[in-house]
């Protein structure tokens, strides 16, 4: 240290206090701020995205849930519902909703007689068209349900026109209304003089989430009854077989499997399926499950069990994490007090493992319920407007599921499908969440560090 | 008899015998445990199992030889004797075994070791299945259309009246460039959120950021082919290319790649963030001893270090992105072109496998079945940059063990 302190270090530069910052000193710390500010600016990048992807998602698709409404009173004519008078349901089923519009159009002309003085140019026609063509199969469920009611005046709720219903929801205007063929101007301001009286509603619409899909012309009408059902269907198969599945294979894998080739292969094999493409599982349900085997196109069997497939990578990988994790002092304890292997497993690895299997097995299973690109292939992308039967037998019925609804939607050429597919996807997310919650509430609660 | 209820008996089957197997049992022990080999319920499950196993196996056996030989649906009758038959012939076997030197639990622990290799087969049986039935498409594609016009052919345009040009080229450069453009969005982002939350940041602000990007790993991909379509898409139009004349379509190339990248960004950022974490601390301190900041410690000792796990996620990242799906399905369009303008809509192998299986399609034209050569090149193509990742990731990891 003498040394140093006698000669000095070099004579080009010359000998400054330390809290004098030198040039290239600031260089570098100019270079270390900016630096971090680039780290600081991609989580920010990356959180900017969630924040505008969750809330153009929320903002589209929170009218979906609410829903304009007209008030009618609609006379149940006798004379065009039951020609005999004698309340016979056989007869009455074969109502068709060909001879109920004639009523709506009753109580619509009636309306446009009221209001054609306020509104000049209002036809008939044009109230008419206010009202959902879904209103002619609501009122005749209703009549079908209470037969005695015929030949009485009673009010009804119809659903607006998916156009006027949009004009509340800032998707139709005035001007918009000169350009569109199923919409007049006159028509949105009888509109605005029906709110006013009180005769058109806006309010929230459960329909949404349990109606089945409506063809193209009644956006207004269509709902997620049958996704939601047949996603259901769908989490049922994928959690009765990929559940008892993955755990077994995870239990041979991780306790009694030889260190050999085969066990090699099948641990790469399971690394190696977790990441193909989803969509590479759509062609294998569709030709082995379909094509091969003849299972029923667009059933939720042959989708619950494609995404079985797809699960149990996921499931599998989890499992082994989770029976990793417990310590081998409680397997140790097991054998040295003569229980067998299998017992060992069984009566006190994979309990303690169970926390950790059920949060994986949720995971899974909430990855399986966003999936739509399989789903694609084998056909769920139909128009369903039947629910499926009970299960089992429901299994083999026809259906879709939440996110090939959406994609459905998106392809429709109303821009009403867009909102109604931004409320699917609110509702596919609250799914998650809920599933993701109840996830982290099990790890949280039950499982155990050592 | 339909197979539900054939599978119920089944069950119903093999709770009878776990009861009467458990009630022999007890009746041969005579009330004492010590005289027994086995525990009595070991008894009852080797009779409920064994019933069981053979009555599915029975099921099993006979449906293979089904859909080999081509016996029609109508002579189901032979299927439920046989499976009741043989369920029913090893009730009776075992039943008739129970005795105080028989080893009931080894014989079940032997049965449910076989159900254990039995369940983790079935990842090896899916892998053979998806090769299998690609492969045997796509021998037959190449039967009706020559597989060099498919590999090399720069025209995509099918035509359901014959006479189709199924060039793959257009589709595997719109593949590519969705996921450069993904990857140019999702790398520097990602890699940098993980520097930072791996080296910077404090416990507080972790615990918050890095969950929250994880978050968007978990956002099913249809939300960002919908967030594409409604949102991006038009931004993108309004702003960047009708103004520079680029181009008109709300799906385009960037469209996608934008969407895309941001799904990548957890996934490179929490594989990285692993990585740089597996750096050993020594090499810090070592870099910090010799005056070195923060920063250049990243750039010239961590980031060297860490190289080749971060080069096997960005791998990783790029096999997620050519095998997506619903992104590019709802965000790049379906018109294939061989174009480097990014606001171009293009199209990718995936959107054209979709196409061409949804709808009606006809299992003999070549204009169906390119989608199976489609799909195994895809798979082909994910499973070779899967394995070249892992292998890094895995040699990587061993430097540092």
């Amino acid at each position: 240290m003498t040394d140093m302190t006698a000669s000095p270090a070099s004579p080009a530069r010359k000998a400054k206090s330390l809290y004098e910052i030198d040039a290239r000193t600031k260089r570098r710390n100019a270079a270390e701020t900016r630096f971090r500010l680039y780290g600081l600016a991609a989580i920010g990048t990356g959180l900017a995205a969630l924040v505008v992807l969750l809330i153009t998602i929320l903002g589209n698709g929170v009218p979906a849930f609410k829903q304009t409404y007209i008030a009618l009173d609609v006379e149940l004519l006798e004379s065009k519902l039951d020609k005999n008078g004698n309340r016979d349901p056989d007869d009455l089923a074969k109502i068709s909703t060909f001879s109920i519009a004639p009523l709506i159009k009753n109580a619509t002309t009636e309306l446009a007689t009221t209001m054609s003085a306020e509104v000049p140019g209002l036809t008939e026609k044009m109230v008419g068209d206010m009202i959902s063509k879904e209103a002619a199969g609501q009122l005749r469920r209703f009549i079908l349900n209470n037969p005695d009611l015929i030949g009485t005046t009673q009010s009804f709720s119809f659903l607006a026109n998916g156009r006027i219903d949009g004009y509340f929801k800032g998707r139709v205007s005035k001007e918009s209304a000169l350009l569109d063929g199923n919409v007049t101007p006159e028509q949105l301001a009888a509109a605005d003089i029906l709110v006013r009286k009180g005769i058109m509603k806006t309010q929230l619409n459960l329909a949404f989430l349990t109606s089945p899909d409506a063809s193209d012309q009644r956006p207004e009408a269509a709902g997620l009854g049958v996704s939601i059902l047949g996603s259901l269907y769908m989490m049922i198969i994928v959690l009765a077989l990929a559940l008892p599945i993955g755990v077994a294979a995870s239990i041979y894998l991780e306790e009694f499997a030889p260190q050999t080739w085969v066990t090699d292969l099948i641990e790469v094999n399971i690394s190696n399926l977790a990441a193909v493409p989803s969509i590479v599982f759509g062609i294998l349900g569709l030709a082995i499950f379909i094509n091969f085997a003849h299972l029923p196109q667009s059933a939720p069997i042959v989708g619950g069990l494609v995404l079985t497939l797809m699960t149990l990578p996921t499931i599998i990988i989890s499992t082994r994490a989770a029976l990793k994790a417990v310590p081998p002092s409680i397997k140790d304890a097991a054998l040295g007090i003569g229980a067998s292997k299998m017992q060992t497993v069984f009566h006190h690895v994979l309990p303690l493992a169970m926390p950790g299997i059920l949060t994986g097995a949720i995971i899974g299973l909430a990855q399986a319920l966003g999936e739509t690109a399989p789903l694609l292939l084998i056909g769920m992308v139909a128009f369903v407007r039947d629910f499926p039967a009970a299960p089992p037998e429901g299994f083999f019925d026809p259906a879709t599921a939440l996110p090939v609804q959406v994609y459905n939607w998106t392809q429709r050429s109303d821009p009403a499908f867009f909102e109604r597919a931004s409320g699917a996807i609110i509702v596919l997310l609250v799914f998650l969440v809920l599933m993701n919650t109840l996830a982290i509430i099990l790890r949280r609660r039950f499982e155990r560090r050592w | 008899m339909p197979g539900q209820w054939l599978f119920l008996l089944l069950c119903v089957l093999a709770t009878a015998g776990y009861m009467i197997g458990h009630r022999k049992a007890v009746s041969v022990s005579g009330g004492s445990n010590r005289v027994m080999h086995s525990l009595m319920p070991y008894h009852g499950w080797n009779v409920a199992l064994a019933a069981f196993l053979s009555g599915i196996a029975a099921m099993v056996a006979w449906g293979a030889i089904r859909s080999i030989t081509g016996i029609p649906d109508g002579s189901n009758v032979i299927g439920t004797v046989l499976t009741l038959g043989a369920a029913g012939a090893a009730f009776w076997l075992s039943l008739q075994q129970i005795s105080r030197e028989f080893r009931a639990r080894n014989s079940v622990e032997t049965m449910v070791k076989g159900i254990l290799i039995l369940a983790s087969s079935i990842a090896i049986l899916t892998t053979v299945g998806i090769i299998l039935s690609m492969l045997f498409e796509t021998a037959n594609f190449f039967g009706q259309y020559s597989w060099t016009k498919f590999f090399f052919g720069i025209d995509w345009a099918p035509n359901f009246r014959g006479d189709s040009d199924l060039g793959m080229l257009p589709l595997l450069w719109g593949t590519l460039y969705v996921s450069f453009i993904a990857l140019l969005v999702a790398v520097p982002i990602g890699l940098f959120a993980a520097i930072y939350l791996s080296e910077y940041a404090g416990p507080k602000l972790r615990a918050v950021a890095k969950p929250l990007l994880e978050v968007l790993a978990g956002i099913p991909t249809i939300v960002y082919g919908l967030f594409a379509l409604i949102t991006v898409g038009p931004i993108l139009r309004d702003y960047f290319a009708q103004p520079m004349g680029l181009g008109e379509s709300g799906s385009s190339v960037m469209t996608a790649g934008v969407v895309m990248g941001i799904m990548l960004i957890p996934f490179v950022s929490s594989l990285s963030d692993d990585i740089i974490n597996a750096v050993p601390q020594s090499m810090r301190d070592g870099s910090f001893g010799l005056g070195a900041t923060h920063s250049e410690t990243v750039k010239q000792v961590i980031i060297p270090a860490a190289l080749p796990g971060i080069v096997g996620a960005i791998l990783l990242a790029a096999s997620r992105a050519i095998g997506e799906t619903m992104i590019v399905v709802m965000g790049a369009g379906a018109a294939a072109r061989l174009s480097l303008n990014p606001f171009e809509a293009m199209t990718t192998v995936t959107v054209k496998i979709v196409s061409q299986l949804t709808g009606d399609t006809d299992f003999a034209a070549p204009e169906t079945l390119v989608a199976f050569a489609l799909g195994i090149t895809l798979f082909v193509i994910t499973l070779g940059l899967n394995v070249l990742a892992l292998y890094i990731v895995r040699k990587y990891r061993e430097q540092y063990e």
